[in-house]
């Protein structure tokens, strides 16, 4: 197999952005076009990214299918995209959200349809080439290239708010971006003095040895970029805006993908660059993200808006997410990747289902509905699933993902699993409660007796999530199976440099009392 | 062949040529003729003459008179300078009409003014580079003020002019103390003498550097010196601001580079205390102020004065990787400039100049095209990949890091978030706002349509292949410093 896989994969959809350029703008005919092009496109590269996993091994913990070019040599920047068992899941994440975000927009967006497409194939590009990028440099790129779509797609096709929502996200994303670009400018200078050559190789940089001062601020650096991304607490108040404000598919991949950037961040980047800051800071981390847990769930539970209370409880499930990175053992890292993906099926089949509903009614509020059970029973159905995989039943893809998180906590620390327990506890009660305000009971508004249920565009995006819910909570080895090799050598190389440093420091210790010993 | 005494002043000869060129065509032109075009072609041609010629002469180290030198560090810069020539040019073809500005004139005093700006980047002599100065300056102050009949264009060349001429006294005084103590005007023999003395014993070493730094200040408009920059940029027509902003500064960095980094180098640890608090001021007040703006020539003078800071950011890390970030980052900001208020001058009328903020409000959804080409320009000026302004900034900030000055990149960096915030405010109008009244549908010319393509694809081409011109910039500081 000749094709670069990982090119093709973010080059697909920027050519089919560019192809949308040529289509002229028009009339409904022409929309079609539009419509149809990009969900071809879209689904072309979910067939792309499913042939890498294909052809992926899932025994090795190497990077697999690596594509390398010089870029700027001068500065030892390269073309350098590969795939390990952490990204691939990711990657095929991003392929399988767009397509319903696609179809999610299928007759929502009326207004500059092309212009939407455009955007959003940019948007899968930067966010492909973000998982795929073993350049920092690169990965800087897309990293903030990835901003301006999404800040087009919220600014114009979001709801009232939007250019609020959409400044915030950006300048909020933007600050935390460019610390990490000194940093990143850091580690290359000191390679630079270290090896006597610019590097932005990222398996390179993994071998430096940095001071401990050094790490503790690009750590933090490189921190508040992913923790600003993730959102941890409290980082997070860009979220609510920016989501509710979005259009139901800006909404889908910015809970299905853009988040999952900050916690892959870390899991690639923050953890493995600096040990020794991420063991000293880890406990820190791993608190902010307990009470994210606990305040999201809280916050999310007196929401009178949907979409706001499927964002709030954005940030108490990515809080599991960040804690379970933190425990830096195989348990907690594997269960957060999958927790990863499993929260992008979930809560992007949230935003979808309500994006559907708002998208019947204009409205958003809790209140406006009820009893919606008897006039879209296969609408309730669907949402039935991804709520009680959102909120962890077993069986379904949530599950998973928390169990392993609290099982690598618990292995850690007992008290931080005992706040995010709570959390568990606390999503059920804000998501069936919002379940039943909207479909139990009878029907007490007018407008919503006559609601139309699933529509042949529903029905396609929503059987493959509810399907993938499924086969995730019943068959995750097949998820985390290719993941184990990567994850697990994520994690010895953290643990190693604890276990050294812990060496050194009772190194250090003895030698002390010897000294202490000989003065005496 | 050309006796290799004149080989180092072919290009700015070129364009001199051009501009008697020029002015003797207004002279004897026919004047029931409306024709404006052929002027300004007169231009690209001695421009593009410019070009070639300075081509040929990289790698050459030619000299003319031992005050012209014609290296490469002279060559890149001569040839950002014809490239923001042309481009002026090409978009001015439209908007000089539009405004009933006298062609003649106009071109000429473009071309006198990047003869002069030409020359300033290759003079290697201290007086040289005055007499430079001087017939860009006039050029320019003629230039700001060209629309005689508009009070604020008036005012503009008349604040600019009064403060212009201040600064070049500053800059003679600086001359002249440097001369006292040296014996000579030229860069090489004053940085030979000065390397062999020391601060303590010639402390009005000092006040030469002073004066010369506030000479230098004055120009390329950094913090405390920009104060004539946002009334000069306001009140000249847009084509001439974006030609003020991007030219002006790009012959004032090269010569204040060049003095600096080669003349001034021995004393680099005393003066880049004082250049180091000028950047972080230049950007600190350019970005901050500049948020304050309603008006688009006046918000984007706001920010050129805040990339002049970036540009001494480069000045003061003052390494191998700052003095090519430099002329990178100067290409990349001059093309993404000048398109930028490229558009703005097109999408003027000529009773109106359609410059405020709210003038742009919808402007995608009439022009889709104008709006979507300066978007880039700002994304670029921004800072965001994949545009030329991005590479630039990392070049610069990866120069300040290795340097250790991870204080200005800091500030750097944060500023440039900051800019981001009111450059995006012209997206937000553009895109996001409907629109008011409707205003007329502009025509743009097949050539400014031409000039607009070539910029934003060298914007492109500069953000994600920027090997080759990296490559050359780096070329070209290893020949003098």
């Amino acid at each position: 197999m000749n094709l670069p896989l990982l090119s093709v994969s973010w080059m697909l959809p920027v050519a089919g952005a560019v192809l949308l350029i040529f289509v002229p703008n028009g009339d409904g005919r022409r929309n079609a076009l539009v419509r149809w092009i990009t969900l071809v496109v879209s689904i072309a590269v979910f067939a792309v990214t499913l042939a890498m996993w294909a052809v992926f091994n899932p025994g090795s913990a190497e990077f697999q299918l690596v594509e390398r070019r010089l870029w700027i040599p001068a500065f030892g920047i390269d073309y350098y995209l590969g795939v390990d068992g952490i990204s691939l899941l990711l990657v095929v994440l991003t392929g399988f959200l767009t397509p319903v975000a696609v179809l999610s927009s299928w007759i929502g967006i009326e207004k500059k349809l092309k212009e939407f497409c455009i955007f959003l194939l940019l948007l899968e590009a930067a966010m492909i080439g973000v998982f795929l990028s073993l350049d920092l440099f690169l990965f800087y790129v897309f990293w903030d290239a990835m901003l301006v779509p999404m800040y087009f797609l919220i600014g114009i096709w979001g709801y009232d708010q939007r250019i609020y929502a959409a400044i915030k996200f950006m300048l909020y994303t933007m600050a935390g971006s460019v610390l990490m670009l000194i940093a990143i400018l850091g580690l290359a200078y000191l390679h630079n003095a270290a090896t006597g050559s610019y590097s932005f190789d990222l398996l390179k940089l993994y071998t430096l040895d940095i001071a401990p001062r050094t790490q503790f601020w690009f750590f933090l650096a490189f921190a508040v970029a992913f923790a600003i991304k993730v959102p941890l607490f409290p980082f997070h108040t860009w979220l609510p805006d920016a989501h509710v404000q979005a259009p139901t598919a800006g909404s889908v991949i910015l809970a299905g993908v853009l988040l999952k950037m900050g916690t892959y961040g870390f899991v690639r980047f923050a953890f493995p660059l600096f040990p020794l800051a991420a063991a000293y800071f880890a406990p820190w981390i791993a608190v902010l993200a307990v009470i994210g847990i606990i305040y999201g769930a809280l916050v999310a539970m007196v929401q009178p808006d949907m979409k706001k209370l499927v964002a709030y409880s954005s940030v108490s499930h990515l809080g599991f997410v960040v804690l379970g990175i933190c425990a830096m053992n195989v348990n907690g890292v594997q269960g957060a990747v999958y927790q990863m993906l499993a929260h992008g099926v979930s809560t992007g089949g949230l935003f979808l289902i309500v994006g559907m509903l708002s998208d019947r009614r204009h409205t958003r509020l809790i209140s406006e509905f009820g009893g919606l059970k008897a006039v879209v029973p296969r609408l309730t159905a669907a949402f039935m699933i991804i709520t009680l995989a959102s909120i962890g039943l077993p069986g379904l893809n949530g599950f998973i993902g928390e169990f392993l998180i609290m099982l690598g906590a618990f292995r850690w620390d007992p008290r931080y699993v005992v706040g995010a327990g709570l959390g568990v506890i606390l999503s059920a009660v804000y998501m069936l409660w919002m379940f039943q305000r909207v479909y139990y009971g009878t029907v007490t508004n007018g407008e919503n007796a006559t609601l139309p249920d699933l529509l042949p565009h529903e029905w396609s995006s929503v059987i493959p999530l509810c399907a993938i819910a499924l086969v995730m909570g019943v068959f995750p080895t097949i998820f985390l199976k290719p993941m184990e090799p990567s994850v697990t050598r994520v994690v010895e190389r953290l643990q190693n440099t604890q276990t050294l440093r812990v060496r050194n420091e009772m190194q250090n210790a003895k030698l002390k009392m010897q000294t202490i010993r000989a003065s005496k | 062949m050309i006796s290799p005494q004149l080989q180092a002043i072919v290009p700015m000869l070129s364009v001199t040529l051009a501009a008697l060129a020029c002015m003797t065509w207004e002279a004897f032109r026919d004047r029931s003729e409306a024709e404006q075009m052929p002027v300004g072609a007169l231009g690209i041609v001695g421009l593009a003459g410019a070009g070639v010629s300075a081509a040929f002469l990289w790698n050459g180290n030619a000299t003319s008179f031992g005050v012209i030198s014609g290296d490469n560090f002279g060559l890149f810069v001569t040839l950002v300078l014809v490239v923001v020539g042309i481009l002026t040019i090409m978009f001015s073809s439209q908007v000089i009409e539009r405004d009933g500005i006298p062609s003649g004139e106009y071109y000429t005093l473009i071309l006198f003014a990047l003869a002069g700006m030409i020359m300033m980047a290759t003079a290697s002599d201290l007086l040289v580079i005055f007499i430079a100065l001087e017939v860009l300056s006039l050029a320019v102050y003629v230039l700001t003020g060209i629309r005689r009949d508009d009070p604020r264009a008036s005012e503009a060349a008349f604040k600019y002019f009064l403060l212009g001429a201040f600064s070049s006294a500053f800059f003679l005084y600086g001359i002249a103390f440097t001369f006292g103590l040296t014996g000579s005007t030229h860069l090489d023999r004053i940085g030979s003498y000065l390397a062999a003395q020391s601060l303590s014993d010639n402390p009005l070493i000092l006040v030469a550097l002073g004066l010369l730094l506030v000479g230098f200040a004055f120009k390329i408009s950094a913090v405390p010196f920009h104060m004539w920059t946002p009334d000069a940029y306001e009140g000249a027509p847009a084509i001439v601001t974006g030609f003020m902003s991007t030219g002006v500064k790009a012959a004032a960095f090269a010569a204040f580079a060049r003095v600096f980094l080669s003349s001034f180098e021995p004393f680099s640890a005393d003066w880049a205390p004082i250049v180091w608090v000028i950047a972080a001021a230049t950007m600190i007040l350019g970005t901050v102020v500049g948020v304050a703006q309603t008006n688009l020539k006046r918000m984007l003078a706001y920010s050129s004065i805040a990339h002049g800071g970036y540009l001494l950011v480069g000045l003061v890390a003052a390494n191998e990787v700052g003095k090519a970030a430099i002329l990178f980052y100067l290409a990349a900001y001059a093309i993404t400039n000048l398109a930028a208020f490229g558009v703005i001058a097109l999408l003027g009328a000529r009773d109106r100049a359609n410059d405020e903020l709210r003038d742009y409000a919808g402007l995608w959804y009439s022009h889709p095209g104008l709006s979507a080409l300066m978007t880039v320009c700002l994304l670029s000026l921004g800072g965001l990949p994949p545009t030329a302004g991005f590479i630039g900034k990392w070049y610069i900030f990866s120069a300040a890091v290795s340097a250790g000055y991870y204080g200005l990149a800091i500030i750097g960096v944060l500023t440039s978030v900051i800019s981001v915030f009111f450059y995006l405010r012209v997206v937000v109008m553009m895109y996001m706002q409907e629109r008011g009244t409707e205003a007329p549908r502009i025509q743009v010319n097949a050539v400014s349509m031409t000039a607009l393509t070539i910029a934003i694809a060298a914007i492109f081409y500069l953000g994600i292949l920027p090997t080759q011109v990296l490559n050359l910039a780096a070329q070209s500081i290893a020949t003098i410093f």
